[in-house]
């Protein structure tokens, strides 16, 4: 009994400990006490944003044998390694939450793990590159800056590193739409059509609003989260509008406009039907997403077993010799 | 042949091999076997991009036609493809990748090894850095065929079939033409015997630590030098010069 007490006793210390460091603007790390809805939440935002780094690679690299240029393919071929790079340093740092990518993966496969619901879109056209470029990894920037500065020490360390590929992304992707809205009528449409497009899902990555985010409170107390999904959606907007109007982009949103009081744009109504829906399984390319996934995943079983079984079989010799 | 028209061929000729072989790593994109495979499979397509890219402008200035590299990439048709056969041929599955990269890796090794020494400054800077990076190629294509070849009995016999069905398409590597003759007269051009035999002892060392057997050389495929490919570039061609081609008036 007296050592149950004891225990009891360190643990409440322990957690004293870790609301101290919070309040104080310390960072956690893997060593440290946490309590485990901070250590489940956390596994469960860090594995979804690798897995999205990951699946995001579909799309663009389905065009990666059509880029219209040597110069473009080798930038979206960087752009691509860049991402993957990404997946794999967010495993990893997700790993020192005592979780291993392979039950990551599988949780994917299962999904219990979910992605960002904006790679559940298709990119059809060229311009659907310069789009997820600018607009997608626009709305991802505006969310990892905002994550550098994240109470979890390996994942704030992991977005420092990030948001400085993230930007020549955004760079990258503008200047594709840039070049497109000068060049031929065919062009011009291509980078609205591509825009008319990603722009309502761009705006749903910030998630629900404040009033319906199911997973804010805790997270905003535990400094994980460092500002909300509306105020994060509008910094996107007033800086993606203006960006769109010097190459002649228009937004397609008819209520869009300036409001002088308030010193932001105000923008029409998100259809969150469409958001839930496509969440829930029911997007462009949900199933085709997975199922190229766990295709993959299952062609490369033979590889790693390979690569296993050589690796058992060179230790033992080296421990026999 | 002038010496323009031969150096404008040998340009050709290892552009389009970079090119091509660019094109089919960059396929792996999200379908490698592991993350990491991915990755390395795709920056291994980058470094090929960029070389084509440095030989074929070269090959337009040479050429006198003042076409950019993009023209030659782009807007060039089948037959007018110099690249090796063994290039274009599909990924197949990993084993195939893997022993297509050991088998003209391993000469690209050798070859810009010995095109260091060009009296042609422009292909000697080329082949200085493409040896960087040729170097990994090879390092981690020798990497995986030991690993699976001396792994399980399903990767060995995958690797073991992969390097069979190769085989016949190593000859064309080695081949040497009238270009070949006139630029090596004035040491612009690699002197090829040298270069196989390298390239032999070292993939007979490595399938030999990899418990695999060396094929014996029969008939040898050819044809690339000629512009007379398999039926698989055409496939290659439409889906990458699709853009440059639907939209001739526009730039990228």
């Amino acid at each position: 009994m007296e050592l149950l007490e004891k225990t009891d006793k360190i643990h409440e210390e322990l957690l004293k400990n870790f609301e101290e460091k919070i309040n104080r603007g310390d960072a956690i790390e893997p060593k440290d006490k946490m309590p485990d809805a901070y250590r489940k939440h956390l596994m469960r935002q860090m594995s979804q944003h690798a897995h999205s780094e990951v699946i995001g690679m579909q799309p663009e690299g389905n065009w990666i044998t059509r880029a219209p240029s040597l110069r473009a393919k080798q930038i979206l071929l960087a752009k691509i390694q860049d991402e993957g790079g990404h997946g794999l340093y967010l495993y990893s740092a997700a790993e020192t939450l005592g979780i291993s990518r392979d039950e990551m993966i599988s949780q994917l496969h299962s999904g219990k793990a979910k992605y960002s619901n904006i790679f559940n879109y298709p990119a059809l056209t060229w311009a659907d590159i310069g789009a997820i470029g600018w607009l997608v990894d626009g709305a991802a920037i505006v969310n990892q800056v905002s994550l550098q500065r994240t109470s979890y020490g390996p994942y704030s360390r992991a977005m420092v590193r990030i948001c400085k590929e993230e930007s020549f992304h955004q760079r990258q992707g503008y200047e594709i739409m840039a070049k497109m809205m000068k060049g031929t009528k065919d062009q011009q449409e291509m980078a609205q059509d591509a825009m008319n497009r990603w722009w309502w899902p761009s705006l749903m990555m910030f998630g629900p609003h404040d009033s319906e985010s199911p997973h804010t409170g805790d997270a905003v107390k535990w400094k994980i989260k460092r500002h909300s999904n509306d105020e994060l959606r509008q910094k996107f907007i007033d800086k993606t509008v203006q960006q769109a109007e010097v190459i002649g982009l228009t937004i397609p949103d008819k209520d869009l406009k300036w409001n002088e009081a308030a010193g932001r744009y105000d923008h029409g109504a998100i259809d969150w039907n469409e958001f839930y829906r496509v969440i829930g399984g029911n997007g462009p390319c949900n199933k085709q997403r997975m199922a190229h996934h766990i295709k993959v995943h299952e062609e490369g079983v033979w590889v790693r077993e390979a690569a296993e079984a050589y690796r058992v079989k060179k230790e033992k010799q080296l421990l026999h010799s | 042949m002038t010496h323009q028209e031969a150096l404008y061929s040998y340009c050709l000729r290892l552009g389009d091999n970079a090119l091509i072989q660019s094109y089919r790593l960059s396929e792996w994109c999200s379908n490698a076997p592991l993350l990491e495979e991915d990755l390395a499979l795709t920056n291994f397509a980058l470094d090929m991009t960029g070389r084509a890219q440095a030989l074929l402008t070269y090959a337009g200035q040479v050429d006198g036609s003042g076409r950019t590299d993009d023209e030659l990439a782009y807007r060039r048709s089948e037959r007018k493809f110099r690249n090796n056969l063994m290039l274009e041929l599909p990924n197949g599955d990993f084993a195939f990748t893997i022993a297509r990269l050991l088998l003209n890796a391993t000469y690209e090794y050798y070859f810009f090894t010995e095109l260091r020494k060009s009296a042609d400054e422009t292909l000697s800077a080329v082949a200085a850095k493409t040896l960087k990076e040729v170097k990994y190629h090879m390092t981690h294509a020798t990497d995986w065929t030991l690993r699976l070849g001396d792994g399980t009995n399903e990767s060995h016999r995958r690797m073991q079939a992969a390097i069979d069905a190769l085989w016949m398409y190593t000859g064309e590597m080695f081949e040497t033409d009238e270009a070949d003759a006139l630029l090596q007269d004035k040491n612009v051009a690699v002197d090829m015997a040298p270069v196989q035999a390298s390239w032999k002892a070292y993939i007979e060392n490595v399938l030999k630590e990899a418990t695999l057997t060396m094929p014996a050389d029969g008939y040898m495929q050819t044809g690339g030098r000629k512009g007379v490919h398999t039926e698989h570039l055409g496939h290659i061609l439409s889906e990458m010069q699709y853009l440059q081609r639907a939209y001739p008036e526009a730039t990228w």
